[in-house]
């Protein structure tokens, strides 16, 4: 099967609601047919409404997209064929469960026992079966939410909009439905365009994530590369913890660059997304990536002093006064291995140039 | 399973204590509904049981010829009754005729039957020519009618202390001699097509109504705050004028030369001398009736559509339905709790409206009301007003049960 790799395509889209500030700015993305894609973000950067504009709620100001190669924008909601899950569920609430999943495809003219397979199959995905003639509001949060998946499901769309669609369930639930989710979209196939501001959801769940900020996707890539390759500052600072330096670029050389950091002390680090000598940046260095008491050679090596100590159950986190950055942060496993850690102790600290990438600043 | 009592630090059952401790709270809360309850009790719930009372209340007559009515008991209702029902007859009109009083039972005997006016008066004034014994003789000499069998059955009818007669007549039904139920004669039927009207006006100003309001309501419950508030305020501003104030404001708008019929003229659709009459008909009384009724609809619309979230909209569209199969299948029957409320308000409302129909309204367009006030105020027939009060009272508790029959009083929402 030849797989259709601009299946949702948004071509240079604007969109402004006021005429004066635009909230999504020139965006480009392509959504391959069959992909998980998050769209990842702050509240506020713009991932809500290009949902909306994909559903049809919203009109892009300027631009076009495309489903399956044909453009929608002028296509009215009801017509696109693209299922949703809404933040808080939006089931009928004056309809019953099957009601409910019966609802598109009585709208469809779908014969009643082609609909009632349909159903059947779309709520024993969500293992919901026996549950047909419960009304929502007796339904627990977590199987309203499933009820919502299957209901937008149920219709066989070519696409699946969700937007925060685990925003209000509890922690453990949102997980266990995490994967359900993934599980679904791996057993049917179907394109699925995500929103969240969770980023472990994101990481979790995905093919490739777009993280946005500012009406801008900052960064789309795999999930892993997201968080081992940040392309600038909002990433690294939004995708996971981040260890931070802000300095200027003293001497670039291939792939490592010199940095004087503002404390005066030289690093060593990999030059992502500076160009010259005597530019500002910003290094990031995740805190798994810090070693303590190195035993190999590293490029860097210095001392720091233990601040605080965080007990985390799997592992110890450390607070560390390292080179004028008194919020480094360190993660010590909680292995059989001991460290003496105690507060006011110094400890050496070594790091590859490779995972310290220096970025722009911010 | 323990059956071992719990047992508080005073060696009573904690059970009893508990209880004891509740009990003490429950009649504290009783004592601050206790003014309430009372303002009810003589307020509302004392004046509806006398009318109730009132309107079937027939004991008046009874007590002014007691004699007389004893005596009919043993009467067989074929032949003309013994002469001891006329000695009876005579002690109880001199007793009346004494103390000034026979005028009361005259209205009374009257409306039973036409004819006893005269015939009581006529008697009364020969009362004091009569002589002991044989009065029989003497009654029928003074006014022939004392021999026609009729006027005996007819006091005999109005012995009991209670009667439904007024009730009878709210709906142009009278009893015959004999106690048979019939109609009234053709033209003397006023009240079924008074409360036909009622009913009519009733119905279609809660129709008339929820066109204008779901419109609006809708409108204010999705506008942004800062216009739904002005909106709002809109709606409400004539809640917060006097009745009185509107209602003459529609007199002066719809009279015959005021500015809506002005504008009729003006667009040619009616000529200058021939302007129609919008007024002392039952257009005024729709007009004006709907316009005041009003937020009694948006109100409770308005706070059912303030709670469905723009998003079941928003669903019902992503999945297939076009924006009028998603309004019919999901928004109107969410807002089927609010319409309930609103119809059932209006409504009643309307039913029992008084003033606007009153002087709006002219004789096309009155209402049951307005003919209950003119038996309180004008004829005095508070026993007939208060049995047309509980015919109302009786149509609204029916509407009531009728509506939670078809769509369940749970289902009603007002916010």
């Amino acid at each position: 099967m030849s797989k259709n790799n601009e299946f949702v395509k948004f071509d240079n889209v604007d969109k402004s609601y006021d005429g004066k500030v635009l909230v999504v700015k020139g965006l480009d993305l392509n959504i391959a047919e069959g992909e998980f894609i998050t769209m990842l973000g702050p509240s506020g950067s713009g991932k809500t409404t290009c949902l909306m504009m994909l559903a049809g709620f919203e009109t892009p100001t300027n631009g076009e997209i495309y489903l399956d190669g044909a453009v929608i924008s002028n296509i009215p909601p009801h017509k696109r064929g693209i299922g949703m899950v809404f933040q808080n569920y939006a089931l009928f609430p004056h309809m019953t469960v099957y009601e409910n999943l019966a609802f598109p495809l009585k709208v469809r003219k779908i014969p009643k026992d082609e609909a009632d397979k349909k159903i059947d199959k779309a709520l024993s995905m969500v293992s919901l079966h026996g549950f047909e003639a419960r009304m929502p509001m007796q339904l627990s949060g977590g199987q309203q939410q499933r009820v919502a998946v299957a209901r937008s499901l149920v219709f066989d769309p070519q696409v699946v909009l969700m937007d925060e669609p685990l925003g209000a369930l509890d922690k453990n639930l949102r997980e266990n439905m995490q994967y359900e989710i993934k599980h679904i979209h791996e057993s049917i196939g179907v394109t699925v365009v995500y929103v969240t501001h969770d980023q472990t959801e994101a990481l979790t769940m995905s093919n490739r994530i777009a993280v946005f900020n500012d009406g801008k996707v900052q960064q789309l890539s795999s999930p892993d590369k997201l968080y081992e390759e940040p392309v600038n500052s909002f990433v690294a600072e939004f995708i996971g913890e981040n260890n931070k330096f802000a300095g200027e670029v003293l001497d670039i050389s291939g792939d490592k660059c010199k940095v004087k950091l503002n404390s005066g002390t030289e690093i060593l680090a990999n030059p992502i997304a500076v160009k010259a000598k005597g530019e500002k940046t910003t290094v990031s260095l995740r805190p798994e990536r810090a070693l303590i008491n190195p035993t190999d050679k590293m490029d860097n090596n210095h001392k720091g002093k233990i601040e605080e100590i965080i007990y985390h159950g799997d592992h110890t986190r450390l607070r560390v006064d390292l080179l004028g950055n008194k919020e480094f942060i360190l993660k010590v496993p909680n292995s059989t291995a001991k460290l003496e850690l105690k507060k006011g102790n110094e400890l050496n600290i070594g790091w590859n140039s490779v995972d310290c990438r220096a970025l722009d600043p911010k | 399973m323990s059956t071992e009592k719990i047992l508080s630090s005073d060696g009573l059952p904690l059970e009893v204590s508990l209880k004891k401790a509740e009990r003490k709270n429950k009649m504290k809360a009783m004592m601050l509904v206790a003014p309430l309850f009372l303002f009810i009790l003589i307020t509302y719930l004392m004046p509806i049981g006398d009318m109730l009372f009132r309107s079937v209340d027939d004991r008046m007559i009874t007590k002014m010829l007691p004699n007389t009515f004893t005596s009919l008991e043993k009467w067989n209702g074929k032949n003309l009754p013994e002469e001891q029902v006329y000695a009876a007859l005579y002690e109880d009109l001199s007793y009346l005729k004494k103390t000034k009083t026979y005028g009361k039972i005259i209205a009374r005997l009257n409306y039973e039957k036409g004819g006893f006016s005269s015939l009581i008066k006529k008697t009364v004034r020969k009362l004091g020519k009569f002589e002991e014994g044989n009065y029989k003789s003497q009654f029928i000499e003074t006014h022939k009618r004392w021999g026609d069998i009729n006027y005996f059955i007819a006091l005999r009818n109005v012995a009991p202390n209670w009667s439904y007669v007024k009730y009878l007549k709210g709906v142009d039904l009278k009893l015959d001699q004999d106690g048979n139920i019939i109609q009234q004669p053709e033209d003397r039927r006023i009240y079924k097509t008074l409360w036909l009207r009622t009913l009519k006006v009733a119905f279609w100003v809660t129709v008339f109504c929820f066109i204008l309001a779901y419109p609006i309501s809708h409108l204010l419950a999705t506008l942004p705050m800062k216009y739904s508030n002005l909106l709002m305020i809109c709606v409400l501003l004539p809640f917060w004028t006097s009745l009185l104030v509107r209602t003459s404001s529609w007199m002066v708008l719809l009279q015959q030369q005021g500015p809506i019929n002005d504008f009729i003229v003006m667009l040619g659709l009616a000529a200058n001398d021939n302007r129609p009459e919008l007024m002392y008909n039952v257009i005024g009384t729709f007009v004006a009736m709907t316009q005041i009724l009003l937020p009694f609809m948006v109100l409770p619309l308005y706070s059912v559509m303030k709670t469905i979230s723009p998003s079941l909209m928003r669903a019902g569209k992503s999945l297939g339905g076009t924006p009028f199969v998603a309004f019919r299948k999901i928004y109107f029957p969410l807002t089927v709790p609010g319409i309930g409320a609103g119809s059932l308000l209006v409504f009643i409302l309307a039913i029992g409206y008084y003033i606007t129909p009153a002087l709006v309204g002219g004789a096309s367009g009155s209402l049951i009301s307005n003919t209950i006030a003119y038996h309180m105020k004008s004829s005095l027939d508070w026993a007939f007003a208060s049995a047309l009060g509980a015919m109302l009272l009786a149509g609204v508790l029916v509407i009531y049960w009728l509506y939670n029959k078809l769509v369940g009083i749970d289902n009603i929402k007002l916010g």
